[in-house]
C-alpha cells in the first residue's frame, strides 16, 4: 500500500514524544498535522480537511487527550469520533411514495456505475422489500447501455422500460411512468446517461425528468475512488436537481473512499448505500463507522472492541489478569479464554477488523479453521482436573489416554502442551514488562 | 529565455486547432488552477509558512497526490532559503520551473504511440471499471482509421453486461471490423481468435478491449495476465502497447491502479480520460514522478474525435497559461 494508516503516522508521532512525560500543545499540533495529511492522502476535500482538524484540534488541545496517559490513542478516538458524526446515522432506508410508484432517478457522471447501481437496487428492493421494480432504461447516448440494463434485466428476470435510443429521455420517463401506473409497479428506477456537472445541455434534461416524474428519490452515484473533484461534481448536482442520497460505488477496491466524507460535508446530502462487487447482489447499507476507519486506515477496531466487550465477562477479565501477574494461569484458564474469544464471531472476520491487517500480505487468503479449535477445546477437555492445573505431570501414557478421549493424536497433544508453554513464558516477559505501570493488560489473548 | 516563452513559441508552431482542443479541455482546470495561485500570490506580501500551507492546498486540489506535493513543497522551502526570496511575485518562476521539472521527469519520453511501420501492432488497453476503456478504443480507432491505417477491434470485455454490444456500435459508427465471443467466453480465447484473424486480414493495428477490474482483485488480475501471455505467444513482441486508462477525476487511487497494473501487464503508457470535466487529473504527475510512465493519449470530450495525442508542452502550456502570459507582460 502507498498510504500508511492514520495510526501508524501517529504512532511515529508518539515515538518521538515518548518519555517526555508530558503532552504539549505542539505535540499536539504535530499531532493534528498526520490527521490533516491522512486525510488528504484518502481524497478527502482539502476544505472539508481544514475545518475538520481545527474542530478536532480544539477537542485534543483540551483535557481529554492532553491530560490522557495514551494521548496518541485518544486522538485517534476523538478523530474517528468526528468523522463517524459527520458522516451521519445509517440511513440506507429508501423512500416510500404515499402514492405509487415510487420514482427513483439515477444521476452521475460517466462511468460511476449507474446502470449497475440501477440493477442492484433493483434486486435489493425485490429481495429485501418485497416489491416490485421497473428499470427504465434512458441512457440514449451511451453505445449500447440501454442494452446493458435490458441484460441486467435478464439477468434479474425483472422487466425493462426502453423505447430505444432515438426518444428523447424526458419522453422514455414519462411514457414508462404511465406503464408503472397501469401495471401496479412499485418503484420506478430511471438509469439515466453519465453526463458532466458542467454540461448544461444536458443538466437541463435531468431538470425537465425531473419535472416530469416528480421523484421522490435523486440518487447520485459516486465512484469511490474519486479525489478532489468529488466536491464539485456533488455540489453542483445537488445544486441543479437537489439529491436525496448518494450511493457510492467501487468500494471493494483498495480505495480510502475519502470522497463520500467531502460530499456528505459539502451537500448535507446522506450517503445511503455502498457498491461492494461486481455481482448483482453487492449492494449494501451505508456505515459510517465503518467508513470512518476506512479513511483513516484503520481497521475496525472499535468494532472489535465493542464485540469484545459484549463477549467478555468484566469480573472474569480481571480474575484472569490477576492469575496472569500471579503466574497461575491454567490450562482451564486458556479454555475459558478461548470460549469467550469465539463467543465474539468468526475468527477471520475478527482478523480483517483488525487495524493493519489489511497491510500484511496473503492474510486475506489465510483460512482460519475454526475446528481447529475445536479440538484445541476437546484435548483440554479430556484431562483430568489435576493435568489441568498443573500440565508438567502429563506424561506419555496420560498424553495417550488424552488423545484417545479427545479423538486427536498425541502430536496434537504434544503441540498443544508446548503452545500453552510458550504462552505462558510470553506472559511472563509481559508481566515483568508491564510491572510498575498501572495499565495492566485486559486481554492477554489478543 | 524564459521556459514558458520557448514553451510557447514551440506551440504556436503546432497546428492552432489542436493547442485550442487542449486550451478548451483544460479550460476548467487552467482557470481554477493558475487563479488560485494568482490570486495567493496577489494576496501575500512575504512568502510565509502560511503561504506554503496555501501553495499546498492548491496542489492537492488538483489531486497532484499528497507526497509529490509534500516533496515539492519542501524542495521549494530550500530553494526560498537559498535565493533569499521574499517576495511572493518572485515565486512565480520558481514554482512553475519546479513543477515542470517534476512533471517532465529526468528524461523526455516519447508519448507517441509505439506502432510498427510493417506488420500488425497490438494495443492492449487495461484499467478499471468506468474509466472509458470501449469509448477511447472506438476514438482511438477512428483517428487510426483517418491515418490510413486498417483496424480491427477485439471484444475482450466478456463480462460486463452490454460491453460487447457497445463495441460494435463503435465498429459500426468508425467502420472496422470487432472480433467477438458469447458474453462471458474466455477473454484470452477472444484475444487469439482475433490476432489470427487481423494476421489473415493483413490488419495493422488491432486494438484489444478488456473487461474492467479492480486492481485489488487478484484473480481478475490473473486473468489479465493470461489475456497478455496470449498476444505475446502468438505475436513475438506484443502488445506493443499496453494502455492503462485512468479517470481524470480519480484521486490518489490512481497511483495503486498504476502500480498494480504495471506490476501485472507492463504497462507502457497512459489514457487520461474526461479531461473535459472540472478534474485536474494531477495525479498523472505523482504517476510520472514515481513509476515513469508517460501520458499518450488524452480524452477531451464526448465525440469520435476528442482524443489526442497528448503533447506535454500542450499540457503544462494548457495548465499555466496565464504564467506564461504573465511572464510576457513583466
Amino acid at each position: 500500500m502507498a498510504f500508511e494508516g492514520l495510526a501508524d503516522r501517529l504512532q511515529h508521532v508518539m515515538n518521538k514524544i515518548r518519555g517526555k512525560g508530558k503532552v504539549t500543545e505542539a505535540d499536539v499540533k504535530e499531532m493534528m498535522r498526520e490527521v490533516r495529511l491522512a486525510l488528504l492522502e484518502a481524497d478527502v476535500n482539502f476544505k472539508v480537511v481544514k475545518d475538520f482538524v481545527k474542530r478536532v484540534s480544539e477537542r485534543a488541545v483540551g483535557q481529554e487527550v492532553m491530560k490522557s496517559l495514551t494521548p496518541g490513542q485518544q486522538v485517534i478516538k476523538v478523530v474517528k469520533e468526528e468523522l463517524t458524526a459527520l458522516m451521519g446515522g445509517e440511513q440506507s432506508k429508501i423512500a416510500v411514495s404515499n402514492r405509487p410508484p415510487t420514482v427513483v432517478m439515477m444521476v452521475g457522471l460517466q462511468g460511476a456505475g449507474k446502470t449497475t447501481t440501477t440493477g442492484k437496487l433493483a434486486n435489493l428492493l425485490r429481495k429485501k422489500y418485497n416489491r416490485k421494480p421497473l428499470l427504465v432504461a434512458a441512457d440514449i447516448y451511451r453505445p449500447a447501455a440501454i442494452k446493458q440494463l435490458e441484460t441486467l434485466g435478464k439477468q434479474l428476470n425483472m422487466p425493462v422500460f426502453s423505447l430505444g435510443d432515438q426518444v428523447s429521455p424526458v419522453e422514455i420517463a414519462k411514457q414508462a411512468l404511465e406503464k408503472a401506473k397501469e401495471e401496479h409497479y412499485d418503484y420506478v428506477l430511471i438509469d439515466t446517461a453519465g453526463r458532466l456537472h458542467i454540461d448544461e445541455a444536458l443538466m437541463d434534461e435531468l431538470k425537465q425528468i425531473k419535472e416530469v416524474t416528480k421523484p421522490d428519490e435523486i440518487f447520485l452515484v459516486v465512484d469511490a475512488m474519486t479525489g478532489q473533484d468529488a466536491v464539485n461534481v456533488a455540489q453542483s448536482f445537488n445544486e441543479q436537481l437537489g439529491l436525496t442520497g448518494v450511493i457510492l460505488t467501487k468500494l471493494d477496491g483498495d480505495t480510502r473512499g475519502g470522497a463520500a466524507l467531502s460530499i456528505k460535508a459539502v451537500t448535507n446530502t446522506p450517503i445511503k448505500f455502498v457498491g461492494m462487487g461486481e455481482k448483482l447482489d453487492a449492494l449494501e447499507p451505508f456505515h459510517p463507522e465503518r467508513m470512518a476507519s476506512r479513511i483513516l486506515g484503520m481497521g475496525d477496531v472499535l468494532t472489535l472492541i465493542e464485540k469484545a466487550q459484549a463477549a467478555v465477562d468484566e469480573e472474569k477479565a480481571k480474575e484472569l489478569e490477576q492469575k496472569m501477574r500471579t503466574m497461575s494461569f491454567t490450562l482451564d484458564d486458556f479454555l475459558e479464554q478461548l470460549g469467550q474469544v469465539r463467543k465474539m464471531g468468526p475468527l477471520d472476520e475478527l482478523l480483517k477488523m483488525l487495524p493493519g491487517a489489511n497491510k500484511i500480505k496473503g492474510l486475506n487468503n489465510i483460512q482460519i479453521d475454526e475446528k481447529q479449535i475445536g479440538r484445541v477445546e476437546a484435548i483440554i477437555r479430556s484431562m483430568t482436573k489435576e493435568e489441568k492445573m498443573n500440565p508438567e505431570i502429563i506424561n506419555a501414557s496420560r498424553k495417550k489416554r488424552i488423545a484417545k478421549g479427545s479423538g486427536t493424536s498425541v502430536q496434537e497433544v504434544n503441540r498443544l502442551l508446548k503452545q500453552f508453554e510458550e504462552m505462558k513464558k510470553m506472559m511472563k516477559m509481559m508481566t515483568t514488562m508491564t510491572k510498575g505501570k498501572k495499565r495492566g493488560f485486559r486481554f492477554p489473548f489478543m | 529565455m524564459s521556459f514558458f516563452k520557448k514553451l510557447k513559441e514551440k506551440i504556436t508552431k503546432q497546428a492552432d486547432t489542436v493547442t485550442e482542443k487542449f486550451k478548451r479541455g483544460l479550460e476548467k482546470t487552467r482557470n481554477s488552477f493558475s487563479e488560485k495561485v494568482n490570486d495567493l500570490i496577489a494576496r501575500y506580501r512575504k512568502v510565509d509558512e502560511e503561504f506554503f500551507e496555501e501553495l499546498e492546498e492548491i496542489l492537492i486540489s488538483a489531486d497532484v497526490g499528497v507526497a509529490t506535493v509534500m516533496e515539492l513543497i519542501d524542495e521549494l522551502k530550500m530553494e526560498v532559503k537559498r535565493r533569499n526570496i521574499q517576495d511572493p511575485q518572485q515565486m512565480y518562476s520558481v514554482i512553475s520551473e519546479k513543477l515542470v521539472d517534476i512533471y517532465r521527469g529526468g528524461d523526455e519520453q516519447p508519448t507517441a504511440l509505439n506502432i510498427q511501420p510493417n506488420g500488425l501492432t497490438v494495443i492492449l488497453f487495461v484499467g478499471v471499471n468506468g474509466v472509458g476503456k470501449t469509448t477511447t478504443i472506438g476514438k482511438l480507432a477512428y483517428k487510426l482509421k483517418n491515418e490510413g491505417k486498417t483496424v480491427m477491434l477485439a471484444a475482450g470485455d466478456t463480462f460486463r453486461a452490454g460491453a460487447i454490444e457497445q463495441l460494435e456500435v463503435w465498429g459500426e459508427r468508425v467502420g472496422v471490423e470487432v472480433i467477438k465471443q458469447s458474453a462471458g467466453s474466455d477473454p484470452a480465447a477472444v484475444m487469439y481468435d482475433a490476432i489470427q484473424a487481423a494476421k489473415a486480414r493483413n490488419i495493422d493495428v488491432l486494438l484489444c478491449d478488456t473487461a474492467g477490474r479492480l486492481q485489488n482483485k487478484v484473480n481478475l488480475m490473473k486473468e489479465l495476465e493470461k489475456v497478455k501471455r496470449v498476444i505475446e505467444r502468438e505475436i513475438p513482441g506484443a502488445p506493443h502497447e499496453v494502455l492503462l486508462v485512468l479517470d481524470a477525476t480519480t484521486g490518489q487511487n490512481a497511483m495503486s491502479q498504476a502500480k498494480t497494473f504495471k506490476e501485472v501487464t507492463n504497462v507502457t503508457g497512459i489514457v487520461l480520460t474526461k479531461l473535459d470535466g472540472t478534474a485536474k487529473g494531477g495525479i498523472v504527475l505523482a504517476i510520472r514522478n514515481e513509476l515513469n510512465i508517460p501520458v499518450k493519449l488524452v480524452g477531451l470530450g464526448e465525440k469520435m474525435d476528442d482524443l489526442e495525442e497528448f503533447n506535454p508542452e500542450q499540457y503544462v502550456y494548457g495548465l499555466f497559461a496565464s504564467f506564461v502570459e504573465r511572464e510576457e507582460s513583466m
